[in-house]
């Protein structure tokens, strides 16, 4: 199953390393990895996505915990919470496509950030599924080039992961 | 104002405050200041070893035999990437350390400098923590977490990377009185609500066992143990790191579970209906394949400081997380508060069942081969020594025969790598062992292939005095290596023959030592007495012992536990 963990750790040269490690070393699976720093900037967020079964996810998170420099951690998969990754796309719009680029930007809620007369780049927000329709629902030539962020999480309503 | 200190005199200035009295090292242009200060000074004793590896192990030996934490000192390049073996030994089984490696000078960092590695990168995996030290005045309370972090909770190894501009640099120095982290913080007491559920668990058990781990050993709480096993009359066996915890000679312990278990204890694991494992780890060496060992069939009470050892490879019902002392002794508390004992009748059976399986007399050999018996020389070493030993010990065979045969009654008296199985431990450890006990008897049972992976200490023993009795088992095999090729392999030993051995006994003497070689079962008794005897030499004895003997009982790998090959 697919768990989005969501931690706090010390913003220090190397943290990323150690996490990124844990993974390989003992042969976890990072789907996206997100990380930067919070409003209070000794701390940085992590998100990771990592796929295993129920077990498994369990000492993923137990090891990502015994990391000196992690302070807190969550499943988010444990409560309700929202998800969301950025993408851009920049696809090829000649003729009759930047109608349609426009049109099917317009129905993902996306916006398009860059235009020349043989292209478009495409922002777009929302989970990664919605991402990867949006990905199915164009013409798969037109697609130039695209760069994903990879999921960041959060808990709904007054379920905070703070220090 | 107080003046200013370079961060080389602070750096021995924190192990001073600490408390440290020996460390273990070997000098190099990285740590050259760090040195230059340790020369100034006579509170921290610094003991040259011929490899930096045997500089780890050598500290590890110190930590493992008393209760404090172990200090290694090597330089950049080689001199870590030399220790690594030493650290990941540490670090597989909990043993505090702090090790300070010197670096390149910051401004080099990067540049593929005269001996420069990525030391905080290459140790990474195989330590608690680790610290790149950027500016002097973060050295002193980067020093101070290291102890702490190295002492507290699941404890370990901490490596402290110094760049060597960082040892000529000058601040204050303040050694912090203590340090908090927000986040690290173990967590000591046991939940209390989980032990009363164990305390039920442990008064309903029919076909108790006590399942005891390192992590006796590592919180110092063989005493608490032995206290319960003993107010409920429960079985107990101790795993391979774990000897010692409780005492081998007491008619309630089964000795050592696991791969080469005793019967009884491997028997017990398997048909206990009420399992408590107090730090241990359920290891693959020690259950075998946990698919043989579901909690279906029993109960699991797992006590362990270390949340990620619990329900790891094998799922358990009563988890407690804390410091085994601390949690040893409030279960006892509010087990002698409890009117209800557990049941007379069927501990009484399940006493009679372990005492049918100890009949199968799992440890017997030939007492009477004209060749010397591995088994029998460490049974008379035991016995000439009266069990008051410290013995460490390298990897392999007799490895096994040591945990099997001296029986161990208190803790800290086998010192062994059990998680890596780091071949070469044996004679560096016994030299940290002497060093922290240095009227205690200190034996390394090692074979003819693992000695001389660090042979080269036995120059550190003569520079020092460290009367160690190296106890050879000369098999002219690797004789593990041998075994499995026998058992699984067709009996083709493929390079597992030890050719061109050296004259153990010269060797021995060219270092200025006492050597001895033993062919006969007849002679091992007198030449163990006359070792013993001469109390300020190290003396090596070389047995020339049974090249086919081989450990039983065996579980071989992914096998359940009761699927032993016997004698």
């Amino acid at each position: 199953m697919r768990h989005i963990i969501s931690l706090l750790m010390e913003n220090e040269s190397g943290a990323l390393s150690r996490v990124a490690g844990l993974f390989s070393a003992r042969g976890y699976n990072i789907e996206s990895l997100t990380v930067a720093p919070t409003e209070d900037p000794t701390l940085s967020r992590m998100t990771l996505v990592t796929i295993g079964s129920d077990e498994v996810v369990e000492q993923v998170t137990k090891q990502l915990n015994k990391l000196i420099e992690v302070v807190k951690i969550i499943d988010l998969n444990e409560g309700d919470h929202i998800e969301r990754e950025l993408m851009l796309v920049k696809v090829r719009a000649i003729g009759a496509e930047r109608d349609e680029m426009m049109r099917l930007t317009e129905i993902f809620r996306g916006s398009i950030i860059d235009v020349t007369n043989k292209s478009y780049t495409i922002e777009l927000t929302g989970t990664s599924s919605k991402l990867d329709a949006f990905l199915e629902s164009i013409d798969r030539s037109a697609v130039l080039e695209t760069v994903r962020t990879g999921a960041c999480g959060i808990g709904r309503g007054e379920w905070v992961l703070r220090v | 104002m107080n003046a200013e200190l370079t961060g080389a005199e602070i750096t021995i200035r924190c192990l001073q405050e600490e408390g440290v009295q020996c460390i273990f090292g070997y000098p190099g242009g990285a740590v050259l200041f760090i040195y230059d200060e340790l020369f100034k000074q006579d509170k921290v004793r610094h003991i040259l070893v011929r490899h930096e590896q045997a500089a780890i192990h050598a500290a590890d030996g110190y930590a493992r035999s008393s209760d404090k934490v172990g200090v290694a000192l090597v330089t950049s390049g080689p001199g870590v990437t030399n220790a690594v073996t030493g650290i990941a030994t540490a670090y597989m089984d909990s043993i505090p350390l702090v090790i300070i490696s010197g670096q390149v000078p910051t401004g080099a960092i990067g540049l593929d400098a005269f001996q420069e590695v990525d030391t905080v990168g290459i140790t990474r995996p195989c330590v608690k923590h680790n610290f790149l030290v950027k500016d002097v005045s973060e050295l002193a309370v980067t020093i101070k977490k290291a102890f702490y972090i190295a002492s507290t909770g699941r404890p370990g190894p901490v490596l402290v990377d110094i760049p060597k501009d960082v040892t000529q640099q000058q601040t204050q120095f303040v050694y912090p009185d203590k340090v908090t982290m927000r986040s690290y913080n173990p967590v000591i007491k046991g939940n209390s609500r989980q032990i009363k559920k164990a305390a039920e668990l442990i008064l309903d058990a029919k076909r108790p066992m006590i399942y005891a781990g390192g992590g006796v050993i590592l919180s110092d709480a063989a005493e608490q143990l032995t206290e319960l096993a003993r107010m409920l009359n429960f079985p107990c066996t101790n795993t391979l790191m774990g000897l010692g915890g409780f005492p081998a000679t007491d008619k309630q312990s089964l000795g050592m579970l696991g791969m080469h278990g005793t019967y009884e204890a491997n028997m017990a694991m398997q048909y206990c209906d009420v399992l408590i494992a107090v730090g241990a780890r359920f290891d693959d060496r020690v259950i075998g394949n946990p698919k043989h060992f579901s909690n279906e069939n029993r109960k699991i009470i797992h006590i362990d400081i270390d949340p990620s050892s619990i329900s790891k490879r094998v799922k358990v019902d009563v988890p407690i997380v804390g410091d085994v002392l601390d949690v040893l002794k409030e279960l006892i508390k509010l087990l002698k508060t409890e009117k209800k004992k557990p049941e007379l009748p069927s501990l009484k059976e399940w006493w009679k069942q372990i005492n049918l399986w100890r009949e199968r007399d799992c440890l017997r050999f030939d007492r009477d081969s004209k060749i010397i018996k591995p088994q029998m020389v460490i049974e008379k070493l035991y016995q000439i020594t009266k069990g008051d030993a410290f013995i460490t010990s390298d990897v392999g065979q007799h490895q096994m025969w040591a945990a099997q045969f001296y029986k161990f009654d208190k803790p800290r008296r086998w010192i062994n790598s059990g998680g890596l199985g780091t071949m070469g431990f044996g004679m560096p450890a016994a030299m940290g062992v002497q060093l922290a006990n240095p009227k205690g008897k200190v034996a390394c049972i090692t074979g003819e292939a693992s000695i001389q992976m660090c042979i080269q200490e036995l120059s550190t023993c003569k520079q020092y005095r460290l009367p160690l009795k190296i106890v050879n088992l000369n098999n002219r095999y690797m004789g593990m290596v041998r075994q499995w090729q026998e058992f699984f392999h067709g009996n083709r030993y493929a390079e597992s023959y030890m050719n061109a051995l050296p004259d153990f006994v010269k060797l021995s003497e060219s270092y200025g030592h006492v050597g001895i070689k033993i062919e006969h079962p007849e002679d091992v008794e007198g030449a163990l007495k006359e070792a013993f005897k001469l109390k300020d030499q190290l003396v090596f004895l070389d047995f020339i012992t049974d090249q086919t003997e081989n450990v039983f009982p065996m579980v071989p790998g992914g096998k359940g536990l009761s699927e032993m090959i016997l004698v």
